[in-house]
């Protein structure tokens, strides 16, 4: 059995990667396999725990729910992708370390993605809003309480920044 | 070792200060073990049982083995004859176990063969051809009927399926029953359930044929594991190679994967080429045996009119699945803190483990210590329930008052210091429990269920494992220690090494910051690395909430020894006395004579260069290691099974809002307070987030989580879709009032809290949803509370209320 192997190519993390992949290659195992960008996190290949979260075109998805080919022509943005250009930490990267809002750090990529997609869509978002932007990602180690502190502390930063 | 009088007296210790970890994984650069990539590196995919229990009648490989791509396809005849068989916690030799099972199956997912491919994917491939002929054998999955004579057995060697059983009476228990103005009895379950961590268990595996040295990378959370691994390969244990700098994705108990590791050894070896395995999710929840207690209590209390509790008969009866490690154990532990935060004279325990078809289990969060405070707190309130008495106020009459502490349990172990009702007190008026009274009632008569839970709960820490000897006699193991090597080098530098791996728990903030207090120097300057196992310090890894006070412990000894060694060399050169000597920020002079000084530069340039200014009693170079004992460790039981276990007992007090959907019968807490006194904490933010994941997790304990099967032995809450983990929508905002008792045990006063929240929130939770349900004038003891088991209930009583309107049919 030999599988026939698909060019893609995407923008990852704001420079071109190409590759040739397997038609069943998921886009979570290109990017950590094939690209060792492996700052995105396995946790359940069925699509719940969110850790596998990537920026696709601007939006959050689950990489483990797309296949890499899916990819070919598009624009991915993986944690390793979201400091500053200058390698500062970006600010909400800063407030998940003011606020302890990690232990282990096994979902931390996932959820840094989506507080990032919420804070592009919500500067402002009430508690309620963060928790339910963050509800699609498991996080078994914190009780969610300082990552929601993480994120409305990072909202609070980047609206005094735009003042 | 005493503790610093006042816990304000620190410089860095209690600060809040950023962590040394948050920054790499915030950035993506986290190192976990499925991220290592070895030049060559192949995978492994297993073949599981689909059958609890059966016998295997023959196994053809050779359509997998043809698959391009394929490596080798392993089965247990060939493991089993070549290993050795994993170790066992009680004293059962006949219950054998190995990575693969070899002539019969056990449980549904047990691993039956594995392939080794070039990727996953045709790995996983290969083992869809991989054909096993099994003759299915009748499962047994209950523990009581599988107690009982004549039921199949699930290990025909060992010839029953009851693998531990005591009877521990500590005091005069019959008397005190017979005393008493009262009594009840009641069952309580405790549902299976696990930590779950968002990583599964992973393993790479390498073998060197030059050095002859096994190199692994896993993640890993669990004591005396690489010899352990070593043994069952037939392996001197310097064979063996542990890379603890590796992430561990969250534990909390689990991440044991003894039998994967083996497994992955012995395939890298075997084949000359790396090899790594990470289960899937379902091979995690099925077959990985990471299942916490599966417990029935019978409880039966003894009690006074004014709520005094004289004594207590728990029988524990644990449905420990298809084989047994160490989890038999987590009955064990409970001893340390059988009676809880109470004084309760007499108590008798009649711990029993059962072996029965269901997955294995392994140790969970708090090793047993929450599923029997869940116990424990529901016959407080069904003493209070029945005597028609504050729950408050019953807790108050029988929790160990401050001026008794150090204070003797009956089981033999001492608590060292508490202040429990002051915690109680500040909990109670953080969340001013009149108004949540005022508010519970005010939704009562708008026409809601709601109720109020309360748990006060201990949590020992320490991690002894004295439970060992207690229940296997020929385990004789008195010491759980743990250590810490400090060394400045030439460029003043200080670097702290540990042995063991962290999975979340922030032990590079602990170990700088407590060498930080001790040698004046700022921690965000001190490096701590994991040293692999041939290169570490003898250590139990952080189990038993354990590390604040051993490794802590032990970095202070090494840190302290480091401060000794830099005083005597400032002694030697300014030819005074040890003690004429001011030592400050790292630079030593002559006391009142300031202008006399050596710098923390000139000290260690001395150490490292100039013998001839080295005192002749300090060896150069400044290193030093400290192994540090439990303290109050060391002990063996008594012939009566007392037994000091855990050294610290930090305590919690859990006061908890929840109303119920009378439509749809959903729970929500709506208000969560927990007060907490685990001594002196570190790091602050440390505690409180792991307090904060304990309660999250409690929740779920009491909720929603449970591994549930049907009746032939089958999981069906295999995935993320039936195991339900809460989410930050379940879990609702939690308050968390500080409370500070030293330890006078400990280096600073320091208590463990690495299961802290856990131990209290099942209980606190299933307090408050029975008395949302108390009006309707029932009960649930059974964990998961879960909605349908609500709604069920409710269902119920609603038909019952309206039975009697029903016109005769
Ligand atoms: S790994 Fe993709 S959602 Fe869990
Ligand atoms: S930090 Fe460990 S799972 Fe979220």
């Amino acid at each position: 059995m030999t599988e026939t192997l698909y060019g893609i190519s995407a923008e990852v993390n704001g420079t071109v990667r190409a590759g040739q992949v397997v038609a069943r290659t998921s886009l979570v195992d290109w990017l950590r396999e094939h690209l060792h960008l492996t700052g995105t996190h396995v946790g359940c290949e069925h699509g719940v725990c969110g850790a596998c979260s990537v920026m696709f075109d601007g939006e959050p998805v689950r990489s483990c729910l797309m296949y890499a080919v899916q990819a070919n022509g598009h624009r991915v943005t993986t944690v390793e992708g979201l400091q500053r250009p200058d390698g500062q930490l970006s600010v909400l990267q800063d407030s998940f370390c003011e606020t302890h809002a990690l232990q282990c750090g096994y979902c931390t990529p996932g959820m840094l993605i989506a507080a990032q997609a919420l804070l592009d869509a919500n500067p402002r978002p009430t508690e309620h809003e963060i928790r339910e932007a963050i509800s699609g990602n498991l996080c078994r180690c914190t009780g969610y309480q300082q990552i929601v502190e993480a994120i409305a502390l990072a909202a609070q930063r980047m609206g005094e920044d735009a003042t | 070792m005493g503790h610093a009088a006042s816990p304000s007296g620190f410089r860095y210790i209690g600060a809040k200060r950023r962590t040394k970890e948050d920054p790499r994984f915030v950035t993506g650069r986290g190192r976990y073990a499925a991220d290592v990539a070895l030049p060559g590196l192949k995978h492994v995919a297993l073949v599981a049982s689909p059958h609890a229990s059966a016998r295997i009648v023959s196994i053809r490989t050779d359509a997998a083995r043809a698959l391009r791509g394929i490596h080798y396809v392993l089965t247990g005849e060939e493991f089993c004859a070549t290993t050795d068989s994993l170790p066992i916690g009680v004293d059962a030799p006949k219950v054998r176990r190995w990575s693969l099972a070899h002539e019969r199956v056990r449980y549904a997912g047990e691993w039956v063969a594995a392939v080794v491919a070039d990727s996953r994917a045709l790995a996983e491939d290969a083992a869809e051809l991989v054909e096993v002929e099994y003759e299915p054998l009748p499962p047994i999955l209950d523990p009581e009927q599988a107690m009982v004579d004549g039921s199949p057995l699930v290990h025909p060697a060992y010839g029953s399926n009851v693998i531990l059983h005591r009877n521990f009476v500590w005091g005069p228990v019959d008397d005190q029953f017979a005393a008493a103005d009262h009594q009840l009895e009641f069952r309580a379950v405790w549902s299976r359930s696990a930590t779950v961590p968002i990583e599964t268990f992973a393993v790479v595996g390498q073998w060197n044929p030059g050095t002859e040295i096994l190199d692994i990378w896993a993640s890993i959370q669990m004591p005396k594991f690489p010899d352990q691994t070593a043994n069952a390969l037939r392996l001197p244990g310097n064979a063996v190679r542990v890379h603890y700098d590796i992430d561990v994705g969250g534990s909390y108990g689990v991440k044991r994967g003894l039998k994967h590791t083996v497994l992955v050894g012995y395939l890298a070896k075997r084949l000359g080429m790396p090899v790594r395995l990470v289960e899937d999710r379902l091979e995690n929840m099925r077959g990985g045996d990471m299942h916490g207690p599966d417990r029935l209590f019978d409880m039966k209390v003894a009690f006074d009119r004014d709520g005094t509790i004289r004594a207590l008969k728990i029988r524990a009866v644990d449905n420990v699945g298809a084989y047994a490690g160490r989890a038999p154990f987590q009955l064990g532990k409970p001893v340390s803190a059988i009676c809880g935060p109470y004084l309760i004279p007499a108590i008798a325990y009649e711990p029993v483990a059962v072996l029965t078809n269901k997955t294995p289990q392994e140790a969970v969060r708090g090793f047993g210590q929450a599923p029997t405070n869940f116990a424990l707190e529901r016959t407080m309130d069904r003493v209070a329930q029945f005597l028609n008495m504050d729950r408050v106020a019953l807790r108050k009459t029988n929790l160990i008052r401050k001026e008794q502490f150090p204070y003797t349990i009956p089981s033999g172990s001492t608590y060292d210091s508490g202040d429990y009702h002051t915690v109680l007190d500040k909990a109670l008026a953080a969340i001013d429990y009149p108004a949540l009274q005022r508010r519970r009632d005010a939704a009562r008569q708008a026409g809601r269920l709601a109720g109020i839970g309360i748990a006060t709960c201990l949590e020992p820490s320490g991690g002894n494992s004295a439970f060992e000897p207690l229940l296997n006699s020929k385990n004789q193991t008195t010491t759980w220690m743990d250590s810490c090597l400090v060394r400045v080098d030439l460029s003043g530098s200080i670097t702290g090494i540990m042995g063991t791996s962290s999975s979340g728990q922030g032990h590079e903030t602990l170990v700088s910051t407590v060498i930080g207090e001790i040698l004046e120097r700022d921690p965000m300057d001190i490096r701590v690395v994991h040293a692999d196992s041939l290169n570490a310090l003898p250590s139990n890894s952080p189990v038993g909430s354990r590390m604040a006070i051993m490794l802590g412990g032990a970095a202070a000894g090494a840190a302290r020894k480091i401060k000794d060694a830099l005083i005597a060399i400032a002694a030697h050169n300014f030819e005074c006395a040890k003690e004429d000597i001011a030592y400050r920020d790292g630079n030593a002079s002559l006391k009142g004579v300031p202008e006399k000084v050596l710098t923390w530069g000139q000290l260690v340039e001395i150490a490292h260069r100039k013998f001839h200014a080295m005192p002749p009693d300090i060896e150069p170079g400044l290193q030093a290691k400290f192994v540090w004992e439990v303290p109050t460790g060391g002990g063996l039981p008594t012939p009566d099974g007392r037994i000091q276990i855990y050294p610290c007992y930090a305590f919690e007090a859990h006061i908890v809002y929840v109303e119920i959907d009378p439509a749809t019968a959903a729970p929500t807490i709506k208000q969560y307070i927990c007060g907490h006194d685990c001594g002196v904490m570190i790091n602050p933010d440390i505690v409180h987030g792991m307090t904060y994941g304990g309660i999250a997790h409690g929740i779920g304990a009491a909720l929603y989580e449970k591994f549930t099967y049907d009746d032939n032995g089958q999981l069906t809450s295999g995935t993320f879709m039936d195991y339900l983990i809460p989410s930050a929508l379940e879990v609702p905002p939690i308050r968390i009032v500080d409370h500070c008792t030293p330890s006078p045990l400990t280096t600073f006063g320091q208590k463990g809290s690495g299961e802290a929240g856990y131990l209290g929130a099942p209980a606190a939770v299933a307090n408050a949803v029975n008395d949302a349900l108390a009006l309707l004038g029932v009960e649930l003891n059974e964990l998961p509370l879960s909605h349908l088991a609500i709604f069920e209930t409710l269902c119920k009583t609603t038909l019952n209320k309206r039975a009697p309107n029903k016109r005769p049919t």
